[in-house]
């Protein structure tokens, strides 16, 4: 365990040390500060529109617009951070050199991912907390459900992190790239295919979304954590772009954990079988 | 018998239809500076992968200080300076090997003394503190080489150390591969300055196609020393019996050449000549190098 713990200090100094950090907690604090403004301009007009009912809905709808863009950049954070970690060094042969010390490639991999991961949780944090912390501050709203749907955002940059991590044991970094951005893509088509289907009746456009969910589950991550966050009111009559008609079962939970278990052991396989 | 720090048994590697390594079999011993020699392409970088686990095998086996290639256990006790030493760049020097001590398992406080101490030794003590990606060419292979030294290995495997270096680098890795022999540890050089191989190396193994095609200890005595005759009106018979004496006879007018394998050979070769009533009006013996060995052999 001491060489998955030296490789992941290893890389969140990397990330330190070549300003990833920085750069993403610099343009987090942004993200945040911009919402907060934006924020405090909607919020000091809302008393003097509708009923409670709208105001909180109003309120809501703004706060999941934010989550939203939060959790765009919790994917682009978890694909971009570790796109790059394995196949980098493979291509520049800095990997040899780690792979001839008396450890083995697996503990390698999984300190990789560590760090990775730790890197994508800080992020996470702030954004996500962030953007919690203002709506509170500002406008004294906070969403249903936090403690539900925040590790849900954390888990499908998780999914995406452990898919960019095994793309990268055998592909190029351009490669892996595109790959996981296309099957993001793929999950993020097939989860509106889901609910337009739902909405219409359609049937196979349903089953088409629920597939591409289970080729990756990243998009019906996000809809399960924007249905716990609704207000109630919106979640049942599933009013408003972020209020999912077909809510995803818990068992896309389970499954994207296993997912990511799966994605972690083919990376550690697919690593621990190439030549370098 | 100690048990040898490296053997392989018919080591095979193909890359799909390409066979890049044919039947590698080879034992270099405990404390043995062993060379490597052969053409581009011959399977010599191949062949080092595989025996630190780099590249898997498509074919027989090795064994590195006792243990199965591939393992972690097997590199436990074994350092490695690749052809073209790559590290991430925004570490510091001390850093780098700080952090590659700490996957080779040292303690911190043995770790920053032998930090030190390999830092003087490849002379970067002062630059050790800068980043990497501000060394030059050469001191980026003596850091490389430092690292290949940390945890004091009883098995070296340098890959080209010598790449980039200018007189003087040249000149510390030489001094270093010394140390190293001084101190029992085995090294395995891969290097295409042969001259630094012959005074460096005490037995070489040349690679062609894949396969060890010669192994040669390089001792001076163990050298066979190439002779020219330039002798008058020598009768063909007595040209030709001059083969028993040695092997690869060849004539040009009054010159001969002979190569034999032993100076011993001199006085008996001259009384012969005398007896048989040929004037021997010039004979110089000198050792081949191992340039025009390495040519014959693998050229």
């Amino acid at each position: 365990m001491r060489a998955v713990f030296t490789v992941a200090h290893l890389t969140l100094a990397e990330a330190r040390r070549r300003r990833i950090l920085s750069a993403a907690l610099l343009l987090g604090s942004a993200f945040v500060a911009l919402f907060g403004v934006g924020l405090h301009f909607v919020a000091r007009e809302i008393p003097t529109h509708g009923s409670p009912a709208q105001q909180r809905f109003t309120l809501s709808f703004v706060v999941m617009a934010a989550l939203y863009a939060a959790n765009f950049l919790i994917v682009m954070t978890s694909v971009l951070v570790t796109i790059d970690t394995l196949s980098g060094e493979i291509a520049s042969g800095v990997i040899e050199a780690l792979c001839t010390k008396p450890v083995p490639r697996w503990a390698v991999a999984t300190g990789k991912w560590l760090g990775c991961w730790a890197i994508l949780a800080l992020c996470a944090t702030l954004l996500c907390g962030g953007v919690l912390a203002v709506a509170r501050l500002v406008a004294g709203y906070t969403p249903p459900n936090t403690a539900r749907g925040l590790p849900l955002l954390l888990l499908e940059g998780t999914v995406l992190m452990t898919l960019a991590l095994a793309g990268g044991t055998r592909l190029s970094t351009l490669a892996n790239g595109i790959t996981v951005f296309g099957l993001y893509g793929l999950a993020f088509i097939g989860g509106w295919m889901e609910q337009i289907g739902t909405f219409a009746g359609n049937a196979a456009a349903r089953y088409i979304g629920i597939s591409a969910s289970l080729l990756v589950p990243s998009e019906s991550l996000w809809q399960l954590a924007s249905h716990h966050m609704q207000p109630p009111l919106v979640r049942d009559l599933g009013i408003g772009p972020f209020a999912p008609v077909s809510v995803p079962s818990p068992a896309m939970v389970g499954w994207a954990v296993g997912y990511v278990v799966l994605m972690l052991a083919l990376a550690l396989h697919l690593f621990r079988t190439r030549d370098l | 018998m100690a048990e040898p720090a490296l053997e392989a048994r018919a080591l095979r590697k193909q890359f799909g239809p390409k066979l890049a390594v044919r039947d590698l079999t080879l034992s270099v011993a405990r404390g043995e500076v062993f060379g490597f020699l052969g053409p581009n392409g011959a399977g010599k970088t191949t062949s080092v992968k595989m025996l630190l686990g780099l590249v898997r095998p498509s074919g027989g086996g090795a064994r590195l200080l006792g243990a199965p290639i591939g393992r972690p256990r097997a590199r436990a006790q074994v350092g490695y300076l690749p052809e073209h030493f790559a590290f991430h760049e925004w570490l510091r020097g001390r850093e780098l090997l700080r952090f590659h001590g700490r996957l080779l398992g040292l303690e911190r406080g043995a770790l920053e003394a032998s930090i030190d101490c390999l830092l003087r030794r490849v002379e970067l003590l002062e630059a050790g503190e800068r980043c990497l990606r501000e060394y030059s060419k050469g001191m980026k292979q003596r850091i490389g080489l430092a690292q290949a030294l940390l945890g004091e290995p009883e098995l070296v495997f340098l890959d080209e150390p010598t790449s980039g270096l200018d007189p003087l680098g040249r000149l510390l890795v030489r001094d270093v591969i010394r140390e190293l022999k001084a101190r029992g540890t085995t090294v395995f050089l891969n290097s295409h300055l042969l001259s630094e191989v012959e005074v460096t190396c005490d037995r070489v193994a040349f690679v062609k196609d894949g396969s060890v095609v010669q192994e040669r200890m390089l001792g001076a005595e163990e050298r066979e020393l190439e002779l020219e005759l330039r002798l008058a009106r020598a009768p063909a018979e007595v040209i030709a019996g001059l083969a028993r004496f040695g092997s690869s006879l060849a004539q040009e007018g009054e010159r001969v050449r002979l190569r034999v394998s032993d100076e011993r050979v001199l006085p008996e070769l001259s009384l012969w000549l005398a007896a048989q009533g040929v004037g021997l009006y010039h004979l110089a013996a000198r050792r081949r190098s191992l340039e025009e060995i390495f040519l014959e052999v693998v050229g």
